[in-house]
């Protein structure tokens, strides 16, 4: 069991706000991300649920118990750190076993744990080592067995593969999500990646200046942003925004596209503009267009198209993909 | 890569390094020659260095004048004694200071450190006084209590320093790991500072052994230390520079034993979190 339930969770650091006043329901067993640009405060809220920071105000509910005034250590949860934090000073069985071995486990049954979880994540033959003997993969692997071995009632993840190459760290994101998978252990992960939010969550929670803007599943973000701020953060390459004439028709004061929902046409109709530059990915070919009264649009297209810079090309967004926006950014619907 | 350093270099820097060894060694070393000759040839001029009557009797009259062994005890137990009880506060004390500062830390740190510039002899009269109505004067336990007290801020302010080097996740990992705040210091923080830890003990072991000013004031002879085995040769009918130094060499020995058995650990501890 394991559901988080914040109440108005405040967080005050000397005379800054960080966090005004957070609400949020997170069931058992689900997958949430917390997505959001650096200093949105998704840190501190992961360190208010964890107990490494003490809350101003509010309340957080860990299966019907309010603990915010619990230490981290009587929380039942575990942690996994952006640095490994692993004590340097143990092997990395030592490592794994540890929370276990204080907690007054038998010792045979602190190894068999210990030897099941380092067979999930392939650690077995370097049980002997200690954290300096070992990569930043095998590092990061021994913090995970240590956050699992526990059966906690939530995992916290913090940024925990940003210390990692970009392929190991496909790699590790995809061991995370079977792993959470199969132990259905509710999650919560805080990540600057959009592309670590999309593929993980089942739940992702935006954050900006310590607000929550929006929670929803990946592609209910994706194809119905609240706001301009949710529309502007969750897709790569960004959405298009276009305001005052452009937007008039559409009933809105600005209106999103994205990249991928513009077809680009050197004929027909559309609003009208010139290639500034592209990108050719192979499978993919971005293009920068500037068109008069906007900031430039960005398309994506599949594939190889026969255009280059300097071209004037026709843009017709898909209809029924345009998200429209009112003066304040919240979208219209 | 190691920067290269030219022979002729290399060659003036070792001379220029033995000199200043030999200078600061040298009076050691003058004391223990001493220690060897006649209280005629002591200070006779010009002073003989190394061609004298070498003679092992004062060792044999210090030894047959004063009970050398229960001074030594007496040294051991209050130096190793009043470390142990300042490292039970400091440990808990730097690790509040170095992972839960508040706004005072800062200052409580820079005036614990300012109590060690006040001279000892200030409160010669009032600790006396509490000592002698407490019936702690002549005592080891008294003793190792003041020398304690005396150590604390610089014991607290090495271990502030070590404890700062280690990364604050490791010890949040514990506190993850379901582990309360007493075990975090014993097997996750101590472990880690061991170095550092390690070279406190040593050097305040080796700051106690030396203290001179309270052991003389507040010992007479049941808990003397070697610092008043010392003093006694010092007498009304003038000083025997010989038994001095015998008594002397004596009692330095097994402090310098203890450093030289220890220097790699000294060394390292003084330079640790220098080099990452």
């Amino acid at each position: 069991m394991g559901s988080i339930r914040l109440e108005g969770v405040r967080k005050v650091f000397g005379k800054t706000t960080v966090i005004p006043g957070v609400d949020l329901d997170i069931e058992d067993g689900t997958f949430v991300v917390f997505v959001g640009p650096s200093g949105c405060g998704k840190s501190t809220l992961l360190r208010l649920i964890a107990g490494l920071e003490d809350v101003s105000g509010g309340r957080i509910i860990i299966d019907g118990k309010d603990v915010a005034k619990l230490p981290a250590a009587k929380r039942g949860l575990s942690m996994v750190f952006q640095s490994y934090a692993l004590y340097p000073h143990m092997t990395a069985r030592n490592n794994i076993g540890f929370g276990l071995r204080m907690a007054g486990r038998p010792r045979d049954e602190v190894t068999r744990k210990v030897d099941a979880v380092s067979e999930v994540l392939n650690l077995s033959l370097y049980l002997d080592r200690k954290p300096g003997e070992l990569s930043g993969g095998q590092r990061q692997r021994v913090a995970i067995g240590r956050a699992i071995v526990r059966e906690p009632k939530a995992f916290l993840f913090d940024e925990p593969l940003s210390n990692l190459d970009a392929a190991l760290r496909v790699q590790m994101r995809l061991e995370i999500a079977r792993l959470q998978k199969s132990l259905a252990t509710t999650t919560i992960y805080v990540t600057h990646d959009q592309v670590e939010a999309m593929t993980l969550a089942d739940k992702i929670v935006v954050l900006n200046a310590g607000r929550v803007e929006q929670v929803g599943s990946p592609l209910e973000l994706y194809a119905s942003p609240a706001n301009l701020f949710v529309a502007g953060f969750i897709g790569s390459p960004r959405m298009n925004f276009v305001s005052g004439d452009l937007a008039a028709p559409f009933g809105a004061a600005t209106i999103g596209v994205r990249p991928e929902h513009i077809a680009v046409s050197r004929e027909g109709d559309g609003w009208r503009g010139t290639i500034s530059a592209s990108e050719h990915l192979g499978s993919d070919t971005f293009l920068y267009i500037d068109v008069p009264q906007t900031s430039g649009i960005t398309a994506r297209a599949v594939g190889e198209l026969g255009l280059k810079e300097g071209d004037d090309v026709r843009l017709a967004p898909d209809q029924g993909r345009i998200h429209r926006f009112d003066a304040q950014g919240q979208a219209l619907r | 890569m190691a920067r290269r350093v030219s022979i002729a270099r290399a060659a003036t820097i070792t001379v220029v390094a033995w000199m200043v060894g030999f200078v600061i060694f040298f009076p050691i070393l003058w004391m223990v020659l001493t220690s060897f000759k006649t209280e005629l040839e002591a200070f006779s001029m010009p002073p003989k260095f190394l061609r004298f009557h070498w003679t092992l009797e004062n060792y044999a009259i210090v030894q047959q004048r004063s009970d050398y062994i229960a001074h030594v005890w007496n040294s051991i137990a209050i130096s190793f004694g009043s470390v142990s009880l300042s490292m039970l506060i400091a440990i808990p004390a730097a690790w509040a200071m170095a992972f839960a500062p508040t706004e005072r830390t800062r200052g409580t740190l820079l005036w614990m450190l300012s109590t060690k510039m006040m001279p000892s002899v200030g409160v010669l009269v009032p600790i006396y006084l509490i000592y002698r109505d407490l019936g702690l004067l002549d005592t080891r336990l008294g003793l190792i209590a003041l020398l304690c007290l005396a150590d604390l801020p610089i014991v607290i302010w090495m271990l502030y320093t070590y404890f700062k080097e280690i990364p604050m996740g490791i010890l949040e990992a514990s506190r993850m790991d379901g582990i309360g705040p007493v075990r975090e210091v014993v097997f996750v923080l101590a472990p880690i500072a061991l170095p550092g830890i390690a070279s406190t003990i040593l050097l305040n072991v080796i700051l106690a052994w030396n203290e001179a000013f309270w052991t003389l004031n507040l010992t007479t002879s049941k808990a003397a230390p070697l610092t008043a085995f010392i003093a006694s040769y010092s007498s009304p009918e003038g000083l025997f520079w010989a038994k001095l130094s015998a008594a002397s060499t004596l009692a330095i020995a097994p402090i310098l034993v203890l450093g030289w058995l220890s220097q790699r650990q000294l060394v390292r501890g003084l330079t640790f979190g220098a080099v990452k």
